[in-house]
């Protein structure tokens, strides 16, 4: 990838990290660890990858994104907001009563949310009827999806699994945000979804890796899912929970909780000083 | 008239019907031959989906595909539709208020000797508790066909309510379906017997046993449970002053509940439920099913007299 695009997307991340900690902090409640951890596939997949228009939210044509895993909201609204499908301003009305930003994504009243989610599990499938709508329809646009790792303890992932291998979905391609951390510690020692990767293969899917924080590793990897014929892609992407705020990092006590004041303003500097860099 | 057909029966006909001045696609996890939506298949394999047996899958999948604007039906016998997937309904479905019909069959009882594991008693309850759905549930075949359309023609999430068993014709083509609207069948003034789906026939078996013996019942058919037609209950039980309810599933959170939530904020009157009495079903054959568990006319004309008794007491 060349420097200016990786530098944008670098800053368009950093963005994003600096407004879930807005959110999260301003509603006092949120989960800003695995929001910070897909910063950068969400900024990779929004500023590049997808085709989308933020003055058309609805085009017909236009690229799906689907967040399975639907407490990492903050993320979701944070590149949205970048994006310009709402004001950036809104941000802080996150949680509240007055805004319309739930705490979790929601279809009907959030410009850009291509689906309702939180309820683990349902996000993929619900982007595999959205792969599939556009396969009935003989539709160009591709669909995305990011899930979290213990979210793979879900037992409708792996009916989703077995459908879009079996409709051949090549037109879906699901991010697997592996990070190693859920909410009571980690993956392996409270339900082991491992190994990730021969699972979907398993199931039929085209698997590939990739460095969630690495723009060259992600270029890589939705290239792999564009070029697969007759398979959906999985992107096994191994992440860092709590990235680019040093406090945070693979904490699991990070998934649910807010800053509080000085938190807060260390977060801030520790990312407005890496975007000086 | 006097020809039976099952409610599922009609509802695949139905879809294979609409299926071409229509824009929607059926999925079904695994049972297309009893749920007939294999009629619509064989008509249209194209737009037939077929889920495998996952029901959770399938409504969450068929709320992706409502969202590119398609409208979808999804099929399934009513206990795992309504039940095992009703988190998906509720979060999926409901909640983005996303043109996804349910096409429940084989409710109730009568399903006969698949037994209570295969006999949903709870499933318009359940659907009553999510805002914005729609719950139809047909007396007969011409009502199973309009239920159909009404699905197609209006917004939003739908449930369908659907037999098994073969039930008598009760309304010809002539028919006219207004969703949200009950229909009186025969008009009294001593008692209101509410009725739906395959206890509509029960209800007006009861008003003639009741007519023998000089009771005047005014019979009504409500065949849209949600959103139930206040305005008839109301003007009705004012002028008969008892009322009873008669369906095919528990007495909890069913017909009865909802008549009777309309009936104390609006008009309190004596009032009393046929339904299952809390409990679950068996396997058995329908007919004596039904008997067994006081779905039947001559209980319905029964419970009609006790309740009047309550007018004066």
């Amino acid at each position: 990838m060349e420097k200016a695009k990786k530098e944008m997307l670098a800053q368009k991340a950093n963005h994003i990290r600096q407004h879930i900690l807005t959110e999260v902090h301003s509603a006092g409640a949120g989960h800003p660890g695995g929001s910070l951890g897909i910063a950068d596939i969400l900024s990779y997949l929004y500023f590049d990858v997808m085709n989308i228009d933020p003055k058309n939210p609805k085009n017909p044509d236009r690229d799906r994104f689907v967040l399975s895993k639907g407490h990492c909201a903050p993320a979701l609204y944070g590149v949205l907001a970048e994006r310009g499908y709402f004001p950036v301003a809104d941000l802080k009305g996150f949680r509240s009563i007055d805004s319309y930003l739930e705490g979790h994504p929601d279809y009907k009243g959030i410009p850009g949310v291509d689906m309702s989610s939180g309820s683990l599990g349902q996000g993929i499938c619900a982007a595999n009827g959205m792969a599939l709508a556009g396969k009935l329809d003989k539709k160009e646009y591709r669909v995305y999806a990011v899930l979290g790792d213990g979210e793979l303890e879900e037992g409708q992932v792996w009916e989703a699994a077995m459908f879009a291998a079996h409709y051949k979905l090549d037109n879906l391609t699901a991010f697997v945000d592996y990070n190693g951390l859920q909410i009571d510690g980690d993956i392996t020692k409270v339900m082991n979804p491992t190994p990730i990767d021969a699972k979907f293969a398993a199931f039929g899917w085209n698997v590939v890796y990739a460095d969630a924080h690495d723009f060259d590793s992600l270029e890589a990897a939705i290239a792999a899912a564009k070029s697969t014929k007759g398979q959906p892609t999985v992107v096994v992407a191994k992440s860092t929970k709590g990235k680019g705020v040093s406090f945070m990092e693979n904490q699991a006590g990070w998934h649910g909780k807010a800053p509080n004041d000085e938190e807060y303003a260390a977060a801030m500097k520790e990312l407005e000083g890496n975007c000086n860099e | 008239m006097s020809e039976k057909k099952a409610t599922r029966e009609a509802y695949g006909e139905a879809l294979a019907e609409f299926g071409a001045q229509y824009d929607f696609v059926v999925l079904d996890a695994d049972l297309s031959k009893s749920t007939k939506t294999d009629t619509f298949k064989k008509v249209y394999p194209d737009r037939f989906i077929n889920m495998g047996i996952a029901e959770a899958n399938m409504m969450t999948t068929a709320a992706g595909i409502a969202t590119t604007g398609k409208t979808v039906f999804a099929s399934s016998f009513a206990v795992f539709a309504s039940g095992r997937a009703f988190e998906q309904i509720r979060n999926s479905i409901a909640y983005p208020h996303l043109n996804v019909k349910i096409g429940a069959t084989h409710a109730g009882i009568s399903v006969g000797e698949d037994g209570p594991t295969h006999q949903s008693i709870e499933d318009i309850g359940l659907m009553r508790t999510l805002p914005g759905m729609t719950i139809i549930s047909p007396a007969d075949a011409t009502e199973s066909r309009a239920a159909v359309k009404a699905a197609l023609d209006n917004d939003g999430p739908f449930y369908l309510r659907f037999g098994r068993l073969s039930v008598p014709q009760i309304f010809d083509s002539s028919y006219k379906f207004e969703l949200g609207k009950g229909v009186v069948l025969s008009s009294g003034t001593d008692v209101t017997i509410v009725a739906t789906g395959l206890m509509l026939q029960e209800a007006i078996e009861a008003g003639k046993l009741l007519a023998a013996q000089g009771v005047s019942a005014e019979v009504i058919n409500i065949h849209t449970i949600k959103p139930i037609d206040t305005e008839l209950l109301v003007r009705s039980a004012a002028k008969t002053g008892a009322v009873v309810t008669a369906e095919e599933h528990t007495i909890y959170g069913g017909l009865g509940s909802a008549v009777a939530e309309v009936l104390c904020e609006n008009m309190p009157v004596p009032m009393t439920r046929v339904g299952i009495m809390d409990k679950f079903g068996k396997s058995g054959k329908p007919a004596p099913l039904l008997k067994m568990y006081g779905l039947t006319a001559e209980n319905i004309a029964s419970k009609a007299l006790e309740t009047i008794q309550r007018k004066n007491a």
